[in-house]
């Protein structure tokens, strides 16, 4: 189930990139994937879609949301708390 | 402080251009006097949201005109045509020539005109019968649907209300409308192709699709709007109107006119670079090429209003733009955002916030950045913080920075 989550999340963030889902490894930034602001602002709109989920996420402060965005890792870690909380 | 006439005569020349008359209708009041004294007050005009399905925002809170009612203003039929932005924009038309005393039966209004601002021009009248065709399922809307939502329909209600036959026309260049629709008035009343411009623009985008398309881009606040705080969180949308008559010098003069402000320079420039992200560089252009254009000394500027939006990306970006341009005497001029106050009014921004540059210069009064609790060594100026500030200044910028990296600032001074 995890794994499959994770799939998906990767094959967003890696169209978003213009990569393949194999080069994206879970210490990658979005910096170090190529993902500027509005990237990383559609990145997020396209998880939401994906998984009927609403994300908390203020371009203006990202680091005191609770969707941590600093690496693929976090980011897939707090989508899947939201879809678990969804599922609860 | 001095104005550089040789510079002035070999750069633009052309007539001098004042302001004669001046309207508005903000969050803040329904009219200047109270505007102003919203401004000295440090008074807040954003509240709660209150429109159809606001329940389905995530962002609940807005510098909305809450107490506005049309039917004080315009008969039935005028309400039929007119959008909200137009609305507003008429009411401060109407008090901005009655200030003026200009009666433009004649000549004169064959030789005035007009040109306003506005990002989203009749959104209200969008969102309304997208409302009534797509979610009621209607299969008919009303015969003045276009009229009403055209972005040139306020500029148009304008020149029929006082018959300026002249130019009229709109300029949409998003948060940056209003300073470019004033910067082309004042170069037209210059070069003489008018005699008297109306000027300033419109918004009135806080509808539920105007504030779900910004929720989007995720750059609201939730809570307030707190410009070059360490703390800022983001914008906060607003609505209303400016409008201002610009007139030659010499028309006004020899008719004994009370002159707010002469305008002296404008300048636009293009980033060139992202759609969104705003660049200092660009910012930096705009700022030097209007006190170039006006042919002022940089120590002359004793104020600036900001464009201080309240995002992380702008007030650093503004902030890094102004270091520049004026370089040790950044740290001696004031800055200040009114957005805190009034609120984002996209297009018609710029022109409200006209109305703390010629306090400053007329009152000696500079308008502060309210909200502000935390300093961010990333805007390291004098923001005027919290409190309005008595101070005499010469001349003074208004800034505009829109997205898609379109930049105005015009330059007033003292007269």
């Amino acid at each position: 189930m995890n794994d499959q989550i994770r799939n998906r999340i990767r094959a967003i963030i890696a169209e978003q990139a213009m990569l393949e889902p194999e080069q994206i490894s879970d210490d990658s930034t979005p910096t170090e994937l190529g993902i500027d602001s509005l990237g990383l602002v559609e990145s997020i709109f396209a998880l939401e879609e994906e998984f009927d989920i609403s994300i908390p996420f203020n371009a203006n402060e990202p680091d005191k949301s609770d969707f941590d965005i600093s690496t693929m890792g976090t980011i897939m870690a707090a989508v899947e708390r939201l879809v678990a909380q969804k599922a609860a | 402080m001095t104005l550089d006439s040789t510079s002035r005569a070999a750069g633009n020349g052309g007539r001098r251009v004042v302001i004669t008359g001046a309207g508005t209708i903000n969050a803040l009041g329904h009219d200047v006097p109270a505007t102003l004294t919203a401004f000295r007050e440090g008074r807040c005009g954003i509240s709660q949201l209150d429109f159809q399905d606001v329940d389905r925002l995530s962002i609940q809170i807005g510098a909305q005109v809450h107490d506005w009612r049309a039917e004080d203003y315009f008969n039935r039929q005028q309400i039929l045509l007119y959008d909200k932005f137009t609305q507003f924009t008429l009411l401060a038309a109407k008090q901005a020539v009655a200030q003026s005393g200009l009666d433009f039966q004649g000549e004169l209004g064959l030789c005035s005109g007009v040109v306003l601002g506005t990002a989203g021009g009749g959104l209200n009248t969008w969102d309304e019968n997208y409302r009534a065709v797509y979610e009621e399922g209607k299969n008919r809307v009303h015969p003045f649907v276009v009229p009403k939502l055209m972005n040139n329909a306020a500029a148009s209600h304008v020149s029929m209300e006082f018959g300026l036959r002249g130019p009229a026309f709109t300029v949409a260049t998003a948060c940056a409308s209003s300073n470019h629709a004033m910067g082309l008035a004042f170069q037209m009343v210059r070069s003489g192709a008018a005699r008297v411009m109306l000027t300033g623009g419109s918004e009135a985008m806080l509808c539920f699709g105007g504030v779900k398309a910004w929720e989007g881009l995720r750059v609201m606040s939730r809570d307030a709007c707190r410009p070059f705080s360490a703390n800022r969180n983001g914008m906060v949308q607003g609505e209303g109107a400016g409008v201002f008559v610009f007139e030659d010098y010499e028309n006004a003069r020899a008719r004994g006119a009370d002159i707010l402000a002469e305008v002296v320079g404008f300048a636009m420039s293009s980033d060139a670079q992202d759609i969104v992200m705003p660049s200092a560089q660009g910012a930096e252009r705009a700022i030097t090429g209007a006190l170039k254009d006006a042919g002022l000394n940089p120590e002359s500027v004793g104020y600036i209003n900001a464009h201080g939006t309240g995002t992380a990306a702008n007030d650093k970006t503004e902030c890094a733009a102004v270091a520049h341009a004026f370089g040790h005497h950044a740290d001696r001029l004031m800055i200040s955002s009114t957005k805190a106050m009034h609120g984002h009014i996209i297009g018609g921004t710029g022109a409200v916030e006209l109305l703390a540059c010629i306090m400053a210069l007329r009152d000696g009064v500079i308008a502060p950045t309210i909200n502000y609790q935390e300093p961010d060594p990333e805007c390291a100026l004098d923001v005027v913080p919290n409190e309005a500030r008595e101070a005499r200044v010469d001349a003074v910028l208004s800034n505009a920075f829109a997205f898609g990296g379109l930049n105005a600032v015009i330059a007033l001074r003292r007269i």
